[in-house]
């Protein structure tokens, strides 16, 4: 697949902007500045990136638990995503979500959720409402392995594939549900098999090649556009940091996977290997990624400025959305 | 204005609202049969586009409306039994009702979701329960429970046009119930009870099914010179408190009716509420009528003996004057 360069160039922003915020937020989590259970994605910004690159401004995602880099791929402000995190009016959610629900309509971001599983018969009914409404939009659905074992992946795969609807089912298999390694209660070891009994094409995914992930993702984007119905990519990956940032305090190190199992994912790091790409490839220079580098950091640095400086809101706003035309109620 | 059942009074509410906004569509299990009626003849009048079979798949097509309404659409999505409920509580609790807030107001979810419940004869426990008090204290989600025609067919319409989650319980056993029903534009505000009927000495808050058999004991009582007001709140969120505080300031004496169980249950939030809020007009203990804290059993007899009923309602009457 012939790649062009602005879309080289935007799925490496995104993974560096996903690197960066990600690190930032594990270190802010670490340091106690912000409150609450934080879930990070560094390791696997590459499904993120190759996935919402093969999307359009009018597509929408639906994402998880472990959601800022979805979000941040889909085009979500880093500055309005660590104010929400920190708790801060000027939030996505008015900080009455957190870093688990950050959702932004405007962008077509659904909604980051803390649900295992929540978030396919979203996606779902998301793409039955462009059929019903006769548009072309389609739907990404992000999830992680252990979602595939809820009834909700099942349920939405069969009624996905039943009304042929226009909806990308991209599981992220980073090796783990919570704490507990995936093929100890998984009865597939390839979770993209599982396609065969809603008769929908699964296939596995290098989930650490951001140029593989675009070119599936493609693929499946125009065949649900053209209204040949859903499909399902297992990009396979692994979470360099713990299910949720700062478990060391509880679990203690190396409790559940070995110190070498981490370090040789690090050797697939999804970024570097991009860069090596480049390199061998001569696509992109290194100044150019260099200068995408410190584009990212300065954007971040103004984020947690933002975020920092951002009024926390008012114990009078806590009723205040919850019904639609009534605040207050 | 013409005399149609309860069950008519649906059908006629979803069609002029679904002819009404081209965004509105329906879906759930059996509905382009319309297995009791309620949906019966509208997939030939919208066309399988706006009127759909589900699988037998409530998580699945329960969570699909909740993405579909925040995709822009206003579904009405019937979950054939209330009971299934539970298969999808996650859907309707944790996303349909959470996400508006959580968002921060950014989400709108006009999502109306049907049930039938209630024990209407031998169904057993997991086709009779009345589960609306299960989601009483879940924030977000409103709940409606039509006791007659004209309000079903007024309350639904309101719902479906109300951009927030509502939840619409209709009692089985209604189903058959007839009344003057106006024909076209006809709504039912969401949040403003009925006085069923207007009197002096006791109130009987009824909810649902209740209402006629409230209806019922106050006629008998009336051959005693006993005037018996009878007020249906008929949405329990939001609920009407000011007219439930008003009638029991005119009468000073109340009792609460609900088919659902005694234990957490509506009767005990409104009885809870008139308590704290009326105490001073009370001239005796607030008295609840409800359906005793078993599973709904299938025999006759034993259903009987479970399910709160007109003989209950005016005994319970009778005690809070004394009688």
């Amino acid at each position: 697949m012939d790649v062009g360069k602005d879309k080289l160039l935007e799925m490496y922003h995104t993974m560096q902007r996903i690197r960066h915020f990600e690190s930032k937020v594990r270190d802010l989590a670490m340091a106690n500045e912000i409150p609450g259970f934080v879930h990070v994605s560094i390791g696997e910004e590459a499904s993120a990136a190759g996935v919402c690159a093969a999307l359009r401004a009018t597509d929408r995602i639906t994402s998880t638990h472990r959601g800022h880099g979805h979000l941040i791929a889909k085009g979500g402000r880093l500055d309005r995503m660590m104010a929400e995190i920190y708790g801060k009016r000027d939030g996505y959610c008015k900080g009455k979500g957190g870093s688990m629900h950050i959702v932004d309509f405007s962008l077509g971001i659904l909604g980051a959720n803390g649900i295992v599983g929540a978030g396919l018969p979203i996606a779902t009914g998301s793409a039955l409402a462009a059929v019903i409404r006769g548009r072309d939009d389609v739907t990404a659905c992000f999830f992680g392995d252990g979602a595939s074992n809820e009834g909700t992946f099942h349920e939405s795969l069969n009624l996905a594939s039943v009304w042929k609807l226009p909806v990308v089912f991209v599981c992220e298999n980073n090796g783990f549900g919570e704490f507990t390694p995936m093929q100890t209660v998984t009865a597939v070891t390839d979770i993209a098999v599982r396609a065969q009994a809603y008769n929908i094409p699964g296939h596995i995914v290098d989930g650490n090649n951001v140029l593989e992930v675009f070119a599936y993702a493609s693929d499946a984007v125009a065949r649900a556009r053209a209204g040949r119905g859903p499909t399902l990519l297992e990009c396979k990956t692994y979470r360099w940091e713990g299910h949720v940032v700062g478990e060391q305090a509880f679990l203690g190190d190396g409790a559940y996977r070995e110190k070498a199992e981490i370090e040789e994912w690090k050797r697939k790091c999804p970024l570097i290997r991009f860069e090596k790409w480049c390199a061998e490839t001569g696509k992109i220079s290194r100044a150019e990624l260099d200068r995408i580098v410190a584009d990212t950091q300065k954007e971040l640095e103004a984020a947690i400025a933002f975020a920092r400086s951002a009024e926390l809101p008012d114990a009078s706003e806590v009723t205040d959305d919850v019904f639609a035309g009534e605040p207050g109620k | 204005m013409a005399q149609i059942n309860f069950i008519q009074a649906i059908n006629q509410a979803i069609s002029e609202e679904m002819e009404r906004d081209p965004l509105t569509f329906l879906m759930g299990e059996d509905v382009v049969l319309g297995a009791f009626g309620a949906t019966r003849g509208l997939a030939d009048k919208f066309g399988p586009n706006r009127v759909r079979n589900t699988p037998i798949s409530e998580a699945g097509f329960v969570g699909a409306a909740v993405g579909a309404a925040m995709a822009g659409m206003r579904p009405i999505c019937e979950v054939e039994f209330a009971s299934f409920f539970y298969c999808a509580f996650d859907q309707v609790c944790n996303q349909a009702a959470k996400l508006r807030y959580m968002s921060g107001g950014q989400a709108r979810l006009p999502i109306t979701f049907r049930a039938v419940f209630g024990a209407v004869g031998g169904a057993a426990a997991q086709h009779s329960e009345t589960v609306y008090a299960q989601f009483l204290s879940v924030p977000g989600l409103k709940l409606v429970v039509p006791s007659g025609p004209s309000d079903m067919k007024g309350l639904l319409k309101s719902a479906i046009r109300d951009d927030n989650p509502v939840i619409v319980f209709e009692h089985g056993a209604l189903g058959r119930l007839r009344e003057e029903v106006p024909d076209g534009e006809h709504l039912v505000p969401l949040g403003k009870a009925a006085v069923k009927r207007a009197g002096e000495q006791v109130t009987v808050v009824a909810i649902g099914a209740m209402v006629p058999k409230a209806l019922q004991a106050a006629d008998n009582l009336a051959k005693e010179n006993v005037s018996v007001e009878v007020i249906d709140p008929r949405t329990l969120v939001p609920l009407d408190e000011d007219a439930i505080l008003a009638s029991v300031a005119k009468t000073n004496r109340v009792v609460v009716a609900d088919e659902g169980h005694r234990r957490g249950g509506a009767a005990a939030d409104i009885a809870a509420i008139i308590a704290e809020k009326g105490f001073d007009h009370l001239d005796a203990p607030i008295t609840r009528v409800t359906s005793l804290d078993v599973p709904i059993p299938f025999s006759p007899p034993l259903e009987k003996a479970a399910i709160a009923d007109a003989a209950r309602i005016e005994a319970a009457i009778r005690d809070v004057l004394g009688r």
